[in-house]
């Protein structure tokens, strides 16, 4: 067992965990934190994002230990509850999302992508969104979504407009 | 119109929880003393398992327990049954192996579960499986449909000669063979229909609780329909009747038929959890999905059309080996038959068709119904020989097609292959799409792609399916050995808020959101004061699921019946009320009315009396106000339509881009449009997913070789254009909300719309075949080969 200290959604944890548990293991079996999800074993679907120390990672990929000392955000803690984040808005308004599955990675990752590209273009956002996989929307919505997060984010950010999804 | 009522795009209920983390999917549950199970699946395609020795892995630190088939058997577990029976064209009935839920004596497919391990964490549990040794005896094995069928094939059941389950036809085989006999051409096709993984990205999972105390089984699954579930173990499997069985489906994240089945580990959990005493999770990783659940389509078949000098369509003649895996799955055989063949006349005027169905064991996956069902390889048949046919006589592909569809004026249309059609307007929506898709400008559109380089193509297909499964008598008489109704309770509470109870189920279609406005619609409740239940066995009454896009055409019908009750009884209440009589009683807008006067009671104010019966016609209604319904379907839907696509094709490296995808749909009466649309996106999506890039590729041993999300292609946000979605409605005529069916329209329609816009768009290189996956390399080589270099 290694003991490890992180911080997750702002919330200080010190645990113990194997040397192979993988940081999404670690958050959906011990912190019961299970909006995180997992769709594969090869890193390819995406439902897994979270980000880490403010990137987008696959929490998959990750060991739990690497995680030590670092600040993880999971979709639980992208708002506080009651006001969503303008990109979970927009997935509500744009119809972006169906089963549901998909959606926390997507989210994480979508919100990453507009942190690194605030003004991005349709074909941008599909490129960014290449490392998550989407079975039911054939992705059309998600993108819409997308597009209005960034349009919304931007408006707000603009000269004396009010900070919107203050997570970051 | 109500605002939240039909026809309105109202943003989903279902979304807050999904978006905030909050869904509540089969593995998130985590119940007192939960245990985990792995299973250890065979490597071989085929062997003989000579022994297991689970010595080591019984002592390893947390093992509860690791079982065997024998244990299984020991137990008097049942296999797991086959929901669907075929008649072959003799009149002998078709070939049915046993399913054991853990293979024994043999293995027949790599991924078949031979042992399971149970232990106090995921972690033990794997540990001890690696010490599980299990010697296998590898036995020749087959994979391919043309392998099955060679003489000398390795068997995968020796009761089954040749590998055959099945040979079953349907149609008039004379009237046909007279068809072609005064034919003035005939285009014949050979196609394959590749094998796919239905891939929802939430992996399967079960976990069964046995209550010692109560002597009662609960289960939480993965499953678009629990109450078949329950039926099925009750009966079949687990051999425990219904009131000692709960199933619960709660969120469930995608299923696109894979999660329809009755599945070997949703019964041993359960068994497992009474033998260790502990509640048994266990959940699929990926490439334990590719080896456990169903694939679908995996068609090899050849088909004649005859036509007359003008190009109509007079005669198909249609062969079909259809691949049914190692072991039936729960409607595998219904699948290439009565959900395929049926199909055959598609929108067209065909006057004789007759079709033969050989359902083949192979040592590979069972195979059984993906979004679609039998209907994408009925349409892609179609619309290859559709295109194939214009070429060759010289006609235009749209104009063959005009000239053979269906007329609005020939409703209800008897097709030669059982079904009948009950209305549609197929010439609207071949307009609608190719005006959306401005075929007119084509050509500009074309030179335009070729100073850059790239072949466009044009492609279109014509389809229609049948949806609403379905009349039960119908379907009994064709062999499914269940009823396909569906049933739904309305419980209207004391202060007018409601509740509804549907035996379908919802695993991303919305129904907590629609089946809320066709309750705000007819009862006039506001949408926030409506709750939608289901996946639930204790709580619905009971339900045959969700699959076929059935869900609003046949459990949306059982809501109306049973809200048709509600209003019946809260007219009794409201005369009593209004000390006017029952028949002057009128109900619209949320109100009863005396009618032709003011005076009226709330919906809320009947619903409060029924309740509270004070002042009530105690001695003639009962209090409360609650019904239920079942309803039998009296037809198929047939939802139809237009799609129409547009490719680029680089002819240096093989690559198909999908560039325009604009369809035109009558999926009858729409509730939600949005919804609607999402649901067409998605099928879209996969439908493009099978044309272009997915395949479960098997080596000759029976190794899957496309076992992972690494290897098996899907398609991803930048392969896919914005889709253009229109709708057409024409009403169905025998539901009571006129409505069709969207879930599985994208998929069915779509393939054969980019393989003629590949083909389109190579014709000029010469090239007139390609089979799906129409990917890079395929289509290089196919370049090559016309082109008469070294393919």
């Amino acid at each position: 067992m290694a003991s490890i200290t992180l911080k997750v959604n702002d919330r200080s944890h010190a645990v113990d965990v194997e040397p192979r548990t993988l940081l999404v293991d670690l958050l959906r079996e011990q912190l019961r934190l299970t909006g995180t999800h997992v769709g594969c074993d090869t890193s390819q679907c995406g439902a897994c994002t979270v980000w880490v120390d403010g990137r987008a990672i696959k929490s998959c990929t990750m060991l739990a230990v690497e995680a030590d000392g670092a600040a993880v955000t999971t979709i639980e803690g992208l708002a506080p509850e009651g006001h969503p984040h303008p990109m979970q808005a927009a997935f509500h308004d744009c119809h972006g999302l169906q089963c549901g599955y998909c959606t926390p990675g997507m989210v994480m990752s979508a919100t990453d992508l507009l942190r690194q590209n605030p003004n991005p273009t349709e074909d941008e956002v599909r490129h960014g969104l290449e490392g998550n996989l989407c079975r039911c929307t054939g992705y059309h919505n998600i993108v819409r979504a997308v597009l209005q997060a960034a349009e919304v984010m931007r408006a707000a950010q603009g000269p004396g407009a009010a900070e919107v999804g203050g997570a970051r | 119109m109500n605002s939240e009522g039909m026809g309105a795009s109202v943003a989903r209920k279902e979304d807050r929880r999904f978006l905030i983390g909050k869904g509540r999917y089969t593995d998130d549950l985590q119940l007192p003393g939960q245990t985990t199970a792995v299973f250890l699946r065979s490597p071989h395609a085929h062997a003989a398992i000579r022994s297991i020795d689970a010595t080591a892995a019984r002592k390893a630190p947390g093992v509860l327990a690791v079982l065997t088939g024998e244990d299984v058997a020991a137990d008097g577990l049942g296999g797991i049954p086959c929901g669907w029976q075929i008649t072959n064209k003799d009149g002998s009935k078709m070939v049915e192996p046993p399913h054991p839920a853990l293979a024994l004596g043999k293995a027949r497919h790599a991924g078949d579960p031979v042992v399971m391990v149970v232990a106090q964490t995921k972690a033990q549990a794997k540990d001890a499986a690696q010490l599980v040794e299990i010697d296998y005896e590898p036995l020749p094995a087959v994979a391919h449909l043309p392998a099955a069928v060679a003489s000398g094939a390795p068997r995968v059941w020796d009761e089954a000669a040749g590998n055959v389950c099945f040979d079953w036809h349907i149609g008039d085989s004379a009237a046909t063979e007279a068809e072609f006999g005064k034919a003035a051409r005939v285009v014949s096709i050979d196609l394959v229909n590749n094998r796919i993984a239905p891939n929802a990205i939430e992996p399967r999972a079960a976990n069964g609780f046995y209550d010692y105390a109560l002597d009662h089984y609960t289960l939480y699954t993965t499953s678009q329909n629990p109450h078949l579930i329950r039926l099925l173990l009750g009966a079949f499997s687990l051999k425990v009747p219904e009131h000692k069985l709960r199933i619960v489906a709660p969120d469930v994240g995608g299923g696109f038929g894979s999660k329809i089945f009755h599945y070997a580990e949703e019964l041993l959990v359960l068994w497992a959890s009474k033998r260790v005493g502990f509640p048994v999770k266990w959940t699929s990783e990926r490439s334990e999905a590719f080896l456990s659940d169903a694939h679908g389509r995996d068609h090899v078949t050849h088909a004649d059309l005859a036509l007359d000098a003008d190009g109509r369509f007079r005669g198909l003649r249609v062969r079909t080996l259809a691949n049914m895996g190692a072991y039936l799955s729960s409607f595998a055989p219904a699948i290439p038959t009565y959900l395929s063949a049926t199909l055959l006349s598609g929108p067209y005027v065909i006057p004789a068709i007759y079709s033969e169905v050989k359902g083949i064991f192979t040592n590979t996956v069972p195979v059984d119904a993906v979004r679609g069902a039998g209907r994408p390889e009925t349409t892609y048949l179609l619309e290859r020989l559709a295109d194939k046919a214009a070429r060759e006589l010289g006609i235009d592909r749209v104009e063959i097609r005009r000239k053979n569809l269906i007329q609005v004026d020939q409703f209800p249309y008897q097709t030669p292959v059982a079904l009948q059609y009950d209305i549609g307007d197929y010439q609207a929506t071949l307009d609608m799409a190719l005006q959306a898709i401005d075929l007119d400008h084509f050509a500009e559109r074309k030179a335009e792609s070729e100073k850059r380089g790239k072949l466009r193509g044009f492609g279109i297909s014509t389809y229609i399916e049948a949806c609403g499964i379905a009349p039960s008598a119908l379907v009994g008489a064709l062999g499914a050995r269940a009823g396909l109704y569906e049933a739904a309770t309305v419980r209207v509470h004391p202060t007018g808020s409601v509740t509804v109870f549907t035996g379908t189920h919802s695993h991303g279609q919305g129904h907590e959101t629609t089946f809320a406005q066709l309750v705000s619609e007819q009862l006039g409740v506001p949408f926030d004061s409506i709750e939608v239940v289901h996946g639930d066995t204790d709580r619905i009454p009971f339900g045959m699921g969700t699959y076929g896009s059935r869900s609003a055409a046949v459990g949306g019908s059982a809501i109306v019946k049973a809200m048709d009750k509600i209003v019946d009884k809260g007219k009794k209440i409201a005369a009593h009320l209004l000390e006017a009589s029952v028949a002057d009683i009128e109900f619209s807008d949320g109100k009863f009315r005396v009618a032709g006067t003011d005076r009226e009671k709330s919906f809320g104010e009947v619903a409060f009396a029924a309740y509270v019966p004070h002042n009530y016609p105690i001695d003639t209604v009962e209090p409360g106000l609650e019904d239920s319904a079942f309803y039998d379907p009296k037809n198929f839907t047939f939802p139809a339509g237009c799609h129409c696509v547009e490719v680029e094709v680089d002819p240096e490296t093989g690559v198909v881009q999908v560039v325009d995808v604009a369809i035109a749909d009558d999926v009858g009466v729409i509730i939600n449009p949005m919804i609607v649309d999402g649901q067409a996106h998605g099928g879209l999506a996969q439908g493009i997913g099978q044309a272009l890039y997915e395949e479960c590729v098997y080596d000759d041993s029976g190794q899957l070789l496309s076992g992972s999300f690494m290897s098996y292609c899907m398609p991803r946000a930048a392969d896919l254009p914005m889709f253009r979605v229109g709708n057409h409605v024409t009403a169905c005529t025998h539901n009571p909300v006129g409505i069709k069916g969207v879930g599985e329209v994208g998929a069915i329609g779509v393939p054969p719309a980019v393989i003629n816009a590949v083909l389109d768009a190579l014709a000029p290189l010469g090239v007139t075949h390609i089979d799906m996956p129409a990917t890079p390399e395929k289509v290089w080589r196919a370049i090559q080969a016309a082109q008469g270099g070294a393919a």
